[in-house]
């Protein structure tokens, strides 16, 4: 493998890293005037990434030609379908960013650039075909994302929510290197191929502590439970674009370097992290759900809606096939959709200072004064608790369906059993906006750029969704096929 | 067959006329939906007219395959054509019903019953397994919403309750709709309903499908959360949900349980013969003690359904075909005895018993009516719930003769609850002034109510028009489970013969003398 074939593969890491550089100056000489200017060209330059991308996936690209610098990095389908999934919900965190910041006059010029490293590290975690790489684009997204949560220095929410994430973060990294080491110290190698092949002769004492180690701090990054206290802390107090942003491109970056070590380092050895995972997933739907029920905060409760998502996602890691990995990574990208719609709601929802407004009962009989963004809640709500006909059904039927075909009956089962408790909370939502009588908190102040992502995502979850399930099914199971692609 | 897609047309209309509703203003939405609901009215004329008796099992199929995993497949037997007809005949007399009564956010609605419609003509239609469930669950949606904005005091917890039990019962029904098509390879329901399942995993499917339809029948002891949502929906909401929403639970029944798993049916009868049983008896003297109308009405529902059930559950073609008819009458009767309810409600504000009396002098026309649909319900002859009950009563009394006993007592039961509130509503003194001076029955009120009389006497009168359609469909049913038929208790002693041959020879001496 020659090094310019390597970099011909990092080619959308590299633009992004000398974009991000280059705008980093931009921002240091221009201040933050500049701030909307550097937040359009991050966006264009995310854009034109995800163009960079694209071809990969539609290619379905896998084997040997996709891996760079001897097996550092892996530019495979898969590896395109979770970055496509980053680079845009990076870029919609830019879009819906200005306005936010700009009424407390906190819009900054760093906002971009910060957004921009986290989506090359994320990116990063998605691609790696080394632990070694892993943990530098864990970092680099993760000290990006402390940053991030403590963006709005005014608000004493906003600071503990990045102290708080920095503290978990910094012990469940501390955590991943551990298992890291561990890892290496029994099987002798970082790589993932290697390790794969070192765990096909058996697995011993140290080695089950290792994927144990490995797999608790990646449920940290993901927020599965048992690990996953942070996260509402973290969410309400971050300001909403960046909960906006920490609920979509780092869940999809962890989610898919859970899935490729997982299935890749650790698939030979398949039996020992699938109890972990399948109770990792049926406790994070129940306690998700279960946590919602009592929240007033809207932010709060998509934070515990997160958790009861990745759940669900989860179901489809623990059967291990294919078919599994394909479902998860079309429950992602409705997740995402669901996620990116959910927050707009909550951008959108301003009292008439323009001051945001998240208590839920603020916006009892939103449908009356609102209309368009009730029924823009309504339909991610019904999305998020899997109703058909909307397109929120499709992304559990098709992890269900992996299972069952797995054989995974029971787990099924108590699955979307547990799913009914989750879709009380939902129902509480669309309850508060359609049955109660106003409050009158939220005025209609809207901007053009919210209107059209949310119309947007409507529409992409309303039942015209499912006329893209071909197509999702098509790209999903070419990038599960390269996953599984592997010596 | 033509290729015209008819079914598609028939979801498509009312789903525009919803759209419509939302964007335009009140006055406006009333029409539309009005328009939109008649013209699925005559195309389920035209439907009827086009379905040939005798003719394929499956007609006005239409198969696109264009979803991943599943595919737009549409087509309807008799059983399915004729819910089809009593939901599109149902809803221009809803919509009529609300023409005044609901004031308050029009468009919408307007656009989840058209919208409702949408889905109940789905879920009938449906050829493929997964298309089903997501017309079936879907519905859940705008009856959440008519329910809970459009309801009276409590409607936010009947909201929830009707929402979360049907959920419940469904999804587990999700999990072995996804086992079957993993096992049989296909989704398309004709093909599964001649697949055999292994007698084993019929049990656990059964009772996956059992958990879903006995919610939405609704069984006793799972019934409950249909008085709470009858009692605090608007009236056409009740008219809807006892017309039309309850018979997915039969349908339910009768193309899935029953086809697809004769053994597992078989085995479960018992259990489905104890549960109605109770509902017959515990319900009816439930629904004597009632003060409110629709809470009364609600529990003569659930009472009737069992009728229902015991009669698919008695694996004979007069069972079958009763049970059918008992869900077409109840449709039309329930849906009217509510519209009945809905009409003095509408003058009164008040549901409570008590309250009236003596409506027959003021209100002579409207007794009338109110007569005709409570006889109907108790099922006197001339009228149709006297056909659906005598056979499926009569189907059932060929596979055990307690069953059909304690059943029959529901018969008795039901003439009490029914005349008893008829008396306390229609006869008697003119307690209250304000009842007494009760107009009679306007036009638009007639133009409801007459339709539904004139559908429940011809089906009492002539109801070879609703078996027909059905006939060729119920026999293969009965075909189809023959193989799982359990014994009936009537232990049948067949007659000691004639000898013929020996009587032709000794010309008739002794048998014959012994008399």
């Amino acid at each position: 493998m020659d090094w310019s074939q390597s970099l011909r593969l990092i080619a959308p890491e590299e633009t992004l890293s000398l974009a991000g550089l280059a705008l980093l100056l931009v921002a240091a000489w221009a201040g933050d005037k500049a701030a909307r200017a550097i937040s359009i060209a991050a966006v264009s330059v995310l854009v034109a990434v995800m163009a960079l991308v694209a071809p990969a996936l539609c290619n379905g690209a896998m084997g040997p030609e996709t891996v760079a610098f001897a097996g550092q990095m892996t530019a495979d389908a898969f590896a395109s379908f979770a970055k496509l999934l980053i680079y845009g919900s990076a870029a919609v965190a830019l879009v819906v960013a200005p306005s936010f910041f700009e009424r407390v006059g906190a819009m900054r010029a760093e906002y971009p650039v910060l957004i921009l490293f986290a989506a090359i590290g994320t990116g990063m975690m998605v691609s790696a075909g080394d632990f070694l790489t892993l943990y530098i684009g864990l970092e680099m997204n993760s000290l990006a994302s402390y940053v991030l949560a403590a963006f709005l220095r005014s608000d004493d929410r906003s600071a503990e929510a990045g102290l708080k994430y920095f503290v978990l973060g910094a012990l469940a990294s501390g955590i991943l290197l551990f298992g890291i080491s561990l890892t290496y110290g029994f099987t002798g190698t970082t790589s993932f191929a290697g390790v794969h092949a070192a765990l096909g002769g058996g697995l011993n004492t140290g080695m089950v502590f290792g994927i144990v180690f490995v797999l608790a701090g990646i449920a940290f990054k993901i927020a599965a439970v048992p690990f996953h206290m942070w996260t509402p802390d973290v969410y309400e107090g971050a300001p909403t674009p960046v909960t906006l942003f920490f609920a979509t491109a780092p869940k999809v970056g962890a989610l898919g370097m859970l899935m490729r070590v997982a299935i890749v380092a650790f698939g030979s050895a398949a039996g020992a992290w699938q109890q972990i995972v399948i109770f990792a997933a049926v406790a994070s739907i129940v306690i998700g759900a279960l946590g919602a029920i009592g929240q007033r905060n809207i932010k709060r409760l998509l934070a515990y809606s997160s958790i009861n998502n990745v759940g669900f996602i989860l179901i489809g890691l623990a059967i291990a096939t294919p078919q599994g990995s394909a479902a998860m990574l079309t429950y992602l990208a409705i997740y995402v959709a669901m996620t990116v719609g959910s927050f707009v709601v909550v951008l959108m929802l301003r009292d008439a200072d323009g001051n945001p407004v998240e208590d839920l009962a603020d916006v009892a009989g939103l449908s009356r004064t609102q209309p368009l963004l009730a029924a823009g809640m309504a339909i991610v709500m019904f999305s998020l608790a899997g109703i058909p006909p909307l397109f929120g059904f499709w992304g559990k039927f098709v992890v269900f369906q992996a299972a069952v075909d797995a054989g995974f009956v029971p787990l099924a089962a108590i699955g979307i059993a547990a799913s009914v408790i989750g879709a009380f909370y939902y129902l509480k939502v669309v309850k508060v906006m359609y049955f109660d009588e106003p409050a009158d908190k939220v005025a209609g102040e809207r901007e053009l750029a919210h209107t059209v992502l949310l119309v947007g995502t409507g529409l992409f979850l309303s039942p015209l969704g499912y006329l893209l399930t071909k197509w999702l099914g098509g790209l999903s199971g070419a990038a599960a096929l390269a996953l599984f692609h592997f010596a | 067959m033509s290729g015209f897609p008819i079914l598609t047309l028939m979801l498509l209309v009312p789903l525009a006329g919803a759209v419509g509703c939302l964007v335009s203003g009140d006055r406006g939405a009333r029409q539309i939906a009005l328009v939109a609901t008649l013209i699925d009215l005559a195309l389920g004329a035209v439907l009827w007219s086009g379905y040939q008796i005798g003719g394929p099992q499956w007609q006005f199929v239409e198969h696109v395959p264009l979803f991943a995993g599943f595919s737009w497949a549409l087509g309807i037997d008799g059983i399915a054509l004729l819910l089809i007809l009593l939901s599109v005949f149902l809803m221009p007399i809803c919509i009529g019903a609300s023409w005044e009564a609901v004031t308050k956010r029009v468009g919408e609605y307007y656009a989840a019953f058209l919208l409702m419609e949408t889905l109940m003509i789905g879920v009938f239609a449906a050829q493929d397994l997964y298309l089903f469930y997501i017309m079936f669950e879907a519905g859940l949606i705008p009856m959440y919403l008519i329910i809970g904005i459009w309801g009276g005091q409590d409607r936010i917890y009947a909201s929830y309750k009707f929402f979360l039990y049907t959920l419940l019962g469904s999804v587990l029904m999700l999990i072995a709709m996804l086992w079957m098509a993993h096992e049989a390879g296909t989704t398309d329901i004709p093909t599964l309903m001649a697949y055999d399942f292994a007698p084993t995993a019929q049990t656990w499917l059964f009772l996956a499908f059992f958990a879903s339809f006995a919610v939405k029948m609704p069984m006793w002891p799972v019934h409950t959360w249909l008085p709470d949502a009858h009692v605090q929906a608007p009236t056409a909401g009740s008219v809807i949900l006892a017309g039309v929403l309850l018979k997915m639970g039969g349908y339910g029944f009768i193309r899935f349980s029953l086809p697809m798993f004769p053994e597992a049916s078989a085995q479960f009868s018992g259990l489905v013969f104890a549960l109605s049983m109770i509902a017959v008896v515990v319900t009816s003297l439930i629904a004597l003690v009632q003060h409110d109308m629709k809470k009364l009405i609600a529990y003569s529902s659930v009472a009737h359904m069992a009728i229902v059930t015991i009669g698919l559950f008695a694996f004979n073609v007069q069972g079958l075909e009763g049970a059918m008819i008992v869900m077409l009458s109840h449709g039309l009767v329930s849906g009217a005895l509510f519209l009945c309810v809905g009409i003095i409600y509408d003058r009164l504000h008040t549901r409570e018993i008590d309250r009236y009396g003596g409506l027959s002098i003021n209100m002579p026309r409207y007794a009338l009516f109110f007569l005709l649909f409570t006889m109907a319900s108790i099922g006197l002859p001339g009228t149709s719930g006297f056909v659906g009950e005598f056979l499926s009563l009569g189907g059932i009394y060929q596979v055990s003769s307690w069953v059909a006993l304690v059943c029959t007592t529901g018969i008795i039961l039901g003439a009490a609850y029914m005349l008893y509130l008829y008396r306390r509503v229609a006869f008697g003194e003119q307690q209250h002034a304000d009842a007494a001076a009760m107009t009679d029955l306007t036009p638009r009120e007639l133009a409801m109510v007459v339709p539904l009389a004139l559908a429940v006497l011809w089906m009492g009168v002539y109801p070879e028009s609703f078996l027909a359609p059905m006939r060729a469909d119920i026999a293969a049913l009965d075909a189809r489970v023959a193989r799982a038929k359990p014994a009936g208790d009537a232990k049948v002693t067949p007659g000691k013969p004639v000898v013929h041959d020996a009587a032709h020879a000794q010309h008739g001496a002794a048998p014959e003398g012994a008399h």
